[in-house]
């Protein structure tokens, strides 16, 4: 079986076990750009292996993963990360902002990561934090700023790259639905202008229903449901 | 508030230190190891003068002390003693010879039986030495036969060469300063006893306080050990109804413990210490173990202030902490640290010191609370400014590379907590350099030259008798390359009582050209030297033709008074620098001139050249002396004998200071894998969106750097200065000493890069996506 | 549905009590307001009129000619106004359902030995699908569509919910299911 065509990043046939316990099982997975998709599932059905497998954070025991055309498993731990820095972006629930570095600093992180200078990165950090509507908050450090605000800040810092696939893992988990749902429509709102595809671990149906269309996992496999309809 | 409540907290507190698995155990072990090293130093330190007073009891209690001592007939109850020290390589031999002269003659203490002409007591120190290999030079200069060892009472240290050999025909020499006859041992007539060292007391008392204060320094940062998982147990118990106050309480009894099992480490340690000194010298001092017994009151004080202590700085530290159940808040920002009275601690310190500049010399007198203060108040004064500096630098620094910027703003937000971490090591390393200083610097005074010209000679031997034929015993000794013999006699006006002395000086021409440069010079010759002294009105007593006496008597000692008439061709000659390191004037006389008898009556000086090349050339030649006379003296002259007397105590210094280090390396490592460990899902995530190794291992690494380069600069500061300081107190010139501020620093950065090493394997476990799991 | 008659006769009330209208206004500020799926059709309104006109709740305030049918202007009686009040006042019955098409599919399932996790599946991306239209519009929409939606999203999110929990459970139910 190949990737669909067209498809941005794929994944076949993938096998993770963390010791005994066999956390991805055969999984598929595929994404176009400026597609938004929804892994959901009950808890410790894979979800969250399956997306660090396919941000190439973990690597799967077996089966592949293509991003644009390039086999994950052939590329070097150096250049994988240097995928992450440049085309990845993440949004994860918790313990993500550098709780030192002011908010301003945080979103700039990625691109200081890819070299680029520290005046150059904060002010695209600002333009990214006013479209989230957090530019208040620059000179504040993540300790000072609700919940919200800080995942929203989480999101500018990954969007800040422009970059080609956002991972969200339960990108609203800590947060009530008011705001949860803020993040979501900001989230899916600029990653739609922007073409970027976003794979989206939730499960929360309100929070997948953002998405375009969704994969379930359970015990380790993966079902598309647009697919099988 | 009851006791009990306090007692039944304090307990929690202590079984919370214990349990928590591994991590609990590591933290309460390293707060006990630091409080045990400084119960160890402080129990050390306070049983010092009590192992100084013994040896001091000890001392008189076997004190001969031969000069003074009034003239008293022979009788039953009388031994005669005779000064009979010697030196082997660079350890001084306390010897005495004993002539009883009746059934109830006195022993010294230690002494069974008193040993028979031939014979020798010696102490088990000089028995294992004399048995030695390395001994044997010295057997061959104590040709008598072993008939006991001297006891414990006998002796001030364990260490200690000593022998009392019997002796014949000591009478003959009674001169009351080095041989005595005496009816018992012990100080029975008042004596001024040798005052120690103000320089050594000085360096005690610094030593002392310089491995203190970083243990203390040490105690006070170990017992805020885990203080982000200490902060959530503590909120965990006031989630479940505990009040502040109790809550608190706990948290004292949690350092209490550790500090609980340090006092056991700390007794434990001391008696090892103890055990341990019995087989080590300093100086040419030891002890026996039985002398380092810390006084009951001083013992019970550190028992109970050092617990009480660990429990007040918890409570003190806890004072800016509201302990709220679903957390621990920091209350609002600190105010800003205030500089000026970080200033005035050291102020104070040095203006505790300053009076004492210069009273190192000449007998001077240190107040030791006024150095112990001082040097503890200017240490202090380090902890003090440290985190004020940190704050301020760390404020100042710009954002540069991402790793640094990452270490730069985590120090921005606790700069608190860096520097505690670091004031350890800095007050160490300032201790440390001070001391080294002062060190060298007295060290190098002790060894400053004498003038005695190492080329011309370098041992010198005197005889009070024998020295006929001795010239030729030395010229056949191994290792003896020339000899110049320079008698001098007594030479008077009188017969009895002279007013007018004369120096004169007895050598052949070899000999005297070594004093002075003469016109022409035969057997015979007299000359009359000048150029060297201010005073030389002895030209006048002197004068051609004038009968003067050799040996005069004195009040009490008798002397033989030959007449000597000045020849009229006195022939002159002009003093110069040369063997003695001063210039002598005075009559010069060749061995031809002298009248017949005369030459018994002088005392000899044997000026030696050795022969570089053969090992131990000074043994043999202390070894011909004693055969000529066992009480004669043999000197060696050299600069570099003083050089090894503190080789022992810098080791110890640098041990102690690698030791304290090490320690407080141990503790920032513990604190550094608790905050990565609290950091393990920001570590992964941000390794998630790309951060390289190489960023988070190096912003580790600034992160501890940044404030030990701090702390470093500051304590060499300190430390200079601080030696510098003591080198005044002490009289002596004040000379940087680099290298040892390069050690140090050496060590203190050595320990950065060892922690940061080690914290890196746990750093990139950490950093593995694992962390970021959730389910 | 009566209670759907119901609370048409009241929302009607409701929003004559700002004022007497057409009955062709009526029906025009109910659909703007709360009639997003479902308009209402004139005759239901005409008919709803009637009866709250027999009942005394409202009266005619007034009739106009017109081109097309006959206007009357409706306004709400004091005896209305009370109505209104004592509608909202009293809480609604919550509805449970205990008959549901859904349980009884997956049961059926079992029975024969289908695949239910399938039908679960299939039930999630059909509900999924209802929720992506309604987050759509919610986007789209003013504050009263946003409540609108969210209160149909929710009771679409327990559905699913009870859905996750029952795939959860397949295995305990199939056990019940096949040994009763």
């Amino acid at each position: 079986m190949t990737a669909p065509a067209g498809s941005l990043l794929a994944a076949q046939g993938l096998r993770k076990a963390y010791g005994p316990t066999l956390a991805l099982d055969g999984a598929e997975f595929s994404i176009h750009p400026g597609e938004v998709v929804a892994v959901m599932g009950p808890s410790g059905s894979g979800k969250s292996t399956l997306l660090h497998c396919l941000a190439g954070i973990v690597t799967p025991d077996e089966g592949s993963i293509t991003y644009a055309g390039q086999e994950l498993a052939t590329l070097s731990d150096a250049r994988r990360s240097a995928l992450r820095r440049s085309e990845f972006g993440f949004v994860f629930q918790f313990g993500q902002l550098v709780p030192e570095l002011t908010c301003v600093e945080n979103v700039a992180l990625p691109l200081r990561l890819n070299g680029v200078s520290r005046k150059e990165a904060e002010r695209a950090a600002v333009a990214w934090m006013e479209r989230l509507e957090v530019d208040d908050l620059r000179r504040k450090r993540p300790g000072e700023v609700s919940g919200g605000q800080g995942q929203r800040v989480a999101v500018a810092r990954a969007l800040v790259t422009g970059p080609r696939v956002v991972f969200a893992d339960e990108p609203t988990g800590a947060l009530d639905s008011l705001n949860g749902e803020r993040v979501m429509e900001l989230l899916t709102d600029a990653a739609r202008s922007g073409g970027t595809a976003v794979v989206l671990v939730t499960h929360e149906a309100r929070v997948a229903a953002y998405s375009d269309r969704e994969i379930v996992v359970r015990d380790g496999r993966s079902r598309d449901m647009e697919r099988a309809v | 508030m009851s006791i009990r409540q306090w007692s039944r907290d304090l307990s929690m507190g202590v079984r919370f230190a214990f349990g928590g698995g591994r991590e609990g155990w590591t933290r309460a072990l390293l707060t006990a190891v630091g409080v045990g090293l400084g119960v160890a130093l402080l129990l050390l330190s306070t049983s010092v003068p009590n192992a100084l007073a013994v040896r001091h009891d000890r001392d008189k209690a076997r004190a001969d002390h031969t000069f003074s001592q009034p003239d008293r007939p022979k009788a039953d109850n009388t031994v005669i003693v005779a000064d009979a020290n010697t030196t082997f390589g660079e350890r001084d031999v306390r010897g005495r010879l004993l002539e009883p002269e009746g059934p109830r003659a006195p022993r010294p203490p230690g002494v069974d039986r008193l040993p028979r002409a031939g014979e020798m007591v010696v102490s088990p120190a000089l028995k294992d030495l004399l048995a030695s290999g390395d001994g044997k030079l010295l057997r061959a200069r104590l040709p008598y036969r072993i008939s006991g060892t001297i006891g414990e009472r006998g002796l001030v240290g364990s260490h200690e060469l000593v022998y009392y050999a019997g002796a014949e025909g000591l009478s003959a020499r009674l001169d009351r300063s080095s041989v005595a006859r005496i009816t018992a041992f012990g100080d029975t007539v008042a004596v001024t006893v040798e005052r120690t060292d103000p320089i050594l007391i000085l360096l005690i008392l610094v030593v002392f306080t310089v491995l203190l204060m970083p243990v203390a320094v040490f105690i006070a940062a170990a017992v805020r050990f885990g203080g982000e998982r200490r902060d959530r147990r503590l909120a965990a118990l006031r989630l479940v109804g505990s009040d502040s106050r109790t809550t608190r309480r706990i948290a004292a009894g949690e350092a209490l413990g550790g500090s609980l099992l340090g006092l056991v480490l700390g007794a434990a340690f001391f008696l090892m210490v103890r055990q341990a000194a019995g087989s080590v010298e300093l100086m040419g001092v030891s002890a026996f173990p039985s002398y380092l017994t810390p006084s009951p009151a001083l013992a019970l004080l550190v028992a109970g202030a050092v617990p009480a202590a660990s429990v007040l700085v918890t409570l003190f530290t806890l004072r800016g902490v509201v302990i709220e159940p679903l957390g621990v808040v920091r209350t609002a920002k600190p105010a800003r640290r205030r500089l000026w009275w970080r200033l005035l601690l050291p102020l104070a310190g040095l203006a505790m010191l300053y009076p004492m500049v210069g009273q190192g010399r000449d007998n001077g007198y240190f107040n030791q609370y006024l150095v112990v203060g001082g040097v503890m108040l200017l240490l202090v004064g380090v902890t003090a400014l440290l985190p004020w500096i940190v704050e301020a630098v760390v404020g100042r620094l710009g954002a540069g590379a991402l790793s640094w910027q990452l270490a730069v703003r985590r120090l921005q937000l606790s700069s608190g907590t860096a520097a505690r971490t670091v004031n350890g090591i800095a007050v160490a390393v300032a201790g440390a350099i001070a001391l080294h200083m002062l060190f060298s610097g007295v060290e190098g005074d002790y060894t400053k030259p004498t003038g005695q010209d190492l080329q011309r000679a370098q041992m010198q031997v005197s005889l009070d008798r024998g020295a006929i034929g001795a010239v030729g015993k030395f010229r056949s000794t191994k290792g003896v390359r020339s000899v110049t013999q320079l008698s001098d006699i007594d030479l008077g006006d009188r017969r009895e009582n002279p007013d007018q002395g004369v120096p004169l000086t007895i050598g052949d021409c070899t000999a005297l050209r070594e004093l002075a440069s003469l016109p022409s010079c035969h057997d015979g010759d007299v000359f009359a030297v000048t150029g060297a002294e201010p005073d030389e009105s002895w030209t006048s007593t002197a004068r051609p033709g004038r009968t003067l006496y050799i040996d005069p008597s004195y009040e009490g000692s008798p002397g033989e008074a030959i007449a000597w008439k000045v020849p009229g061709t006195l022939r002159h000659g002009t003093s110069v620098d040369g063997l003695l390191g001063y210039r002598r004037g005075g009559l010069m006389m060749t061995p031809g001139a002298l009248p017949p008898g005369a030459a018994e009556r002088a005392t000899t000086q044997l000026y030696l050249r050795l022969d570089r090349s053969v090992p131990r050339a000074e043994e043999y030649v202390r070894n011909t002396t004693a055969g000529i006379d066992p009480m004669a003296d043999a000197t060696l002259w050299s600069s570099t004998r003083e050089s090894k007397r503190f080789a022992s105590i810098r080791t110890g210094l640098y041990v102690g200071a690698a030791c304290v280090l090490g320690l407080i390396g141990a503790s920032l490592l513990v604190s550094q894998l608790e905050q990565l460990r609290d950091r393990r899902k920001l570590l992964s995530s941000l390794v998630a969106f790309g951060t390289r190794r190489r960023t988070l291992s190096l912003s580790v690494l600034w992160q501890t750097a940044i404030p030990i380069a701090l702390g470093l600069l500051l304590a060499s500061a300190v430390g200079l200065g601080l030696g510098a300081l003591l080198l005044r107190m002490a009289a002596t010139s004040v000379r940087v000493d680099w290298a040892s501020v390069l050690a140090m620093s050496g060590i203190g950065a050595g320990v950065v890069l060892v922690v940061t090493l080690l914290s890196l394997p746990p750093l990139l476990r950490l950093m593995r996506p694992e962390g970021l799991r959730t389910e | 549905m009566y209670s759907r008659v119901m609370s048409i006769g009241h929302t009607l009330l409701g929003l004559l009590e700002s004022g007497p209208r057409h009955g062709y206004d009526l029906k025009r500020a109910f659909d703007e307001k709360f009639g997003h799926d479902r308009p209402l059709h004139y005759g239901q309104v005409y008919s709803t009129m009637s009866r709250l006109l027999k009942n005394g709740l409202v009266e005619v305030d007034g009739i106009e000619a017109g081109d097309g049918p006959e206007r009357k202007r409706y306004a709400i009686t004091e005896a209305g106004v009370t109505d209104v009040e004592r509608w909202l006042g009293t809480p609604e019955k919550p509805e449970p359902y205990l008959q549901s098409t859904l349980y009884t599919k997956v049961v059926l399932a079992l029975l024969t030995h289908r695949d239910a996790a399938d039908i679960l599946d299939t039930q999630r991306a059909e509900h999924l699908r209802s929720m992506r239209i309604l987050t759509d519009r919610k986007r789209k929409g003013d504050l009263a569509d946003q409540l609108i939606c969210d209160h149909a999203l929710f009771h679409l999110e327990a559905d699913l919910r009870w859905l996750e929990l029952t795939a959860a459970r397949l295995d305990k139910l199939r056990q019940a299911v096949v040994s009763a």
